[in-house]
């Protein structure tokens, strides 16, 4: 009798640990999490001001603001993911649609997998070699095609996740009518599967938008307002690992509210891409 | 008139081919060549390491991988440094960071309150996306002054001179180094480990949890016991994911490692890992065999988060096949 209730004790004992472990490491988890966003906003939001959208970066010493940098990552961004929807939604189709179960097909998921968390700076020396180094140039098209490499995988996965997702019915119907698979793939499925293919742009858009080491060796950086990219071009990373590692408060200020205005980009999208995903689907 | 006009015979039937037909070969045809894309992708990328490598590798041979010296003015070059500057950290943010993602998963599949559920859930998921320079900034602005004044220099202070605590802790108290690296690249991962982790358990069935439960088994018992062990394939393939993202992590680590070369001595030495040295020297490599040695160097990461990602990525698919 004493035997089983020393055991009950001992076992409401080590789930009160068990309990007190969980809540407490969750609340030093948020803290830590909590503690960076507030230096991060304590910092940058000082210095965002509207000059860090008209005026480019400065020497060290004179007012200036980020304007070449924003413009410059606008603008690889927005390549990167002209290059990234075309390969990845295509990819994503053929892995769902058409590769199937084949041995091929396996291979290329697991591949986009291990891709998928490649480490960045990798793609970064692979860009190098193939677009930098045979034309002698750090540019902005390198730079869109590295970021592009990172947000492919992104899209391929949600590409093939939600068109497994679409009911089997679709795809019946539609060639039944008549209508050969691809026609069925690209007016009923795609159209069905919208708001997923949508979240997984966006979601792909988030993870190229603050990403910074595949940039540094090839785009590079630029001092001055260009919108030529087969030059090295200014993008917001770059320029804030630069300033944040410089010896001048004022570039450590726009250090701080580049950051600010990637995190806040970067959050803002992610929570856009989950209304997105939660919207019901048409079909 | 017996004059009958025969009309020319009609042509004989022929299906119309529907709408499209002609482009469903093309259509298919891209796409297979849009995953070949991908195939390529990484192919490329082995063989251009390789062969950007290769002139430091067929210079130093296996020592390139044993030896720590790292001189770009006499232009010889050992990986064994950085190689030993990158497992130690992703190591050490592994084991720093498990546990407490471990325990925050737990506590949001079995503990939380269910008003609570969803905001925490989200809030781990967000932070889970926000690029790794932030966490960098942070590091070198906030965390490490903070770290220098409250944990180097007391630890530094109550070692004994010739202990092993003394051994442990020589180096300049500034605040970073590999202990340093290592707690961000921690707090780096958690989000991520704790939002994989808590995806995972929630694809436990609930009449499962729930009969557990039923039993009288205590959390902690239907945690180690029951919901746990239903999903361990992928919780280890999580983990190694985690390990992934910290082996090849960039920026947050470049900022806060000290970025020197050679073994580091003690916790709080500065050091640097394979990512952070490519990342500072690349544009800056001063002789042909300085590049080549750095992408060498990209050629061993690669290597170790292939093997590493790979082995993630088969393990969850295991235990999706098995959910």
């Amino acid at each position: 009798m004493t035997a089983s209730a020393a055991k009950i004790a001992r076992r409401r004992a080590s789930d009160i640990v068990f309990k007190m472990f969980c809540v407490t490491v969750t609340v030093v988890a948020l803290a830590a999490l909590a503690a960076i966003l507030w230096s991060l906003l304590s910092q940058g939001i000082g210095g965002l001001d509207l000059e860090i959208f008209t005026k480019s970066t400065p020497a060290p010493g004179s007012k200036g603001g980020l304007a070449n940098a924003i413009v410059g990552s606008i603008q690889m961004c927005v390549m990167a993911m002209i290059l990234a929807l075309a390969i990845g939604i295509l990819a994503g189709t053929w892995l769902a649609e058409y590769g199937g179960r084949s041995a091929y097909a396996s291979v290329v998921r697991f591949l986009n997998d291990v891709l998928l968390s490649a480490p960045s700076i990798l793609v970064g020396l692979f860009v190098y070699e193939i677009l930098v180094a045979p034309f002698h140039t750090f540019s902005g098209f390198a730079g869109s095609v590295a970021l592009a490499m990172l947000a492919v995988p992104v899209i391929t996965r949600t590409t093939e996740d939600v068109l497994s997702l679409q009911a089997a019915t679709l795809r019946e119907a539609g060639v039944a009518l008549g209508a050969p698979l691809s026609f069925v793939i690209r007016t009923i499925l795609w159209r069905s599967a919208s708001s997923g293919l949508l979240t997984g742009a966006l979601l792909a858009f988030a993870r190229i938008s603050g990403e910074t080491a595949p940039l540094l060796f090839t785009a590079l950086n630029n001092q001055f307002f260009s919108l030529d990219l087969r030059h090295p071009t200014a993008n917001l990373p770059v320029v804030i690992f630069n300033f944040a590692l410089s010896a001048y408060d004022d570039w450590r200020r726009l250090a701080w509210a580049g950051a600010l205005l990637i995190a806040a980009t970067v959050l803002t999208v992610t929570v856009v891409a989950r209304i997105v995903a939660k919207e019901p689907s048409r079909s | 008139m017996s004059d009958i006009t025969i009309p020319p015979a009609a042509p004989p039937a022929r299906r119309t081919a529907p709408r499209g037909a002609a482009v469903a070969k093309v259509f298919e045809g891209l796409c297979f060549s849009a995953a070949t894309c991908l195939l390529v992708a990484l192919g490329g990328l082995l063989v251009s390491l390789a062969i950007g490598g290769w002139p430091a590798i067929a210079k130093f041979g296996f020592g390139f991988l044993t030896t720590a010296t790292w001189n770009p003015v006499t232009d010889v070059y050992g990986a064994a440094g950085a190689i030993i500057g990158t497992v130690v950290t992703a190591g050490v943010a592994l084991a720093i960071s498990l546990p407490i993602a471990a325990g925050v998963a737990f506590f949001l599949t079995e503990l939380c309150p269910a008003p609570l559920r969803r905001p925490i859930g989200t809030a781990v998921e967000l932070l889970a996306g926000i690029p790794s320079i932030v966490y960098g900034m942070w590091g070198l602005f906030v965390f490490a002054p903070a770290f220098s004044k409250y944990i180097q220099l007391p630890m530094m202070m109550a070692a004994k001179p010739g202990s092993l605590l003394e051994k442990l802790t020589t180096g300049v108290p500034n605040g970073s180094g590999i202990l340093s690296a290592s707690i961000i690249l921690a707090i780096m991962i958690l989000p991520f480990m704790a939002a994989t982790l808590r995806e995972l358990l929630m694809t436990v069935p609930p009449g499962v949890r729930e009969s557990a439960y039923g039993l009288g088994a205590t959390t902690a018992e239907v945690v180690t016991s029951v919901t746990l062990p239903y999903v361990r394939t992928g919780a280890i393939g999580a983990v190694m994911l985690g390990l992934g993202r910290a082996l090849g992590e960039t920026m947050a680590v470049t900022f806060i490692i000290g970025n020197s070369h050679g073994f580091p001595q003690s916790i709080f030495d500065s050091g640097s890992t394979i990512a952070s040295t490519i990342a500072n020297e690349f544009t800056e490599a001063s002789t042909p065999m300085h590049t080549a040695a750095l992408i060498a160097l990209g050629l061993v990461l690669f290597v170790i988060t292939f093997v590493v990602l790979g082995l993630a990525r088969l393990l969850l698919r295991n235990q999706e096949a098995r959910a």
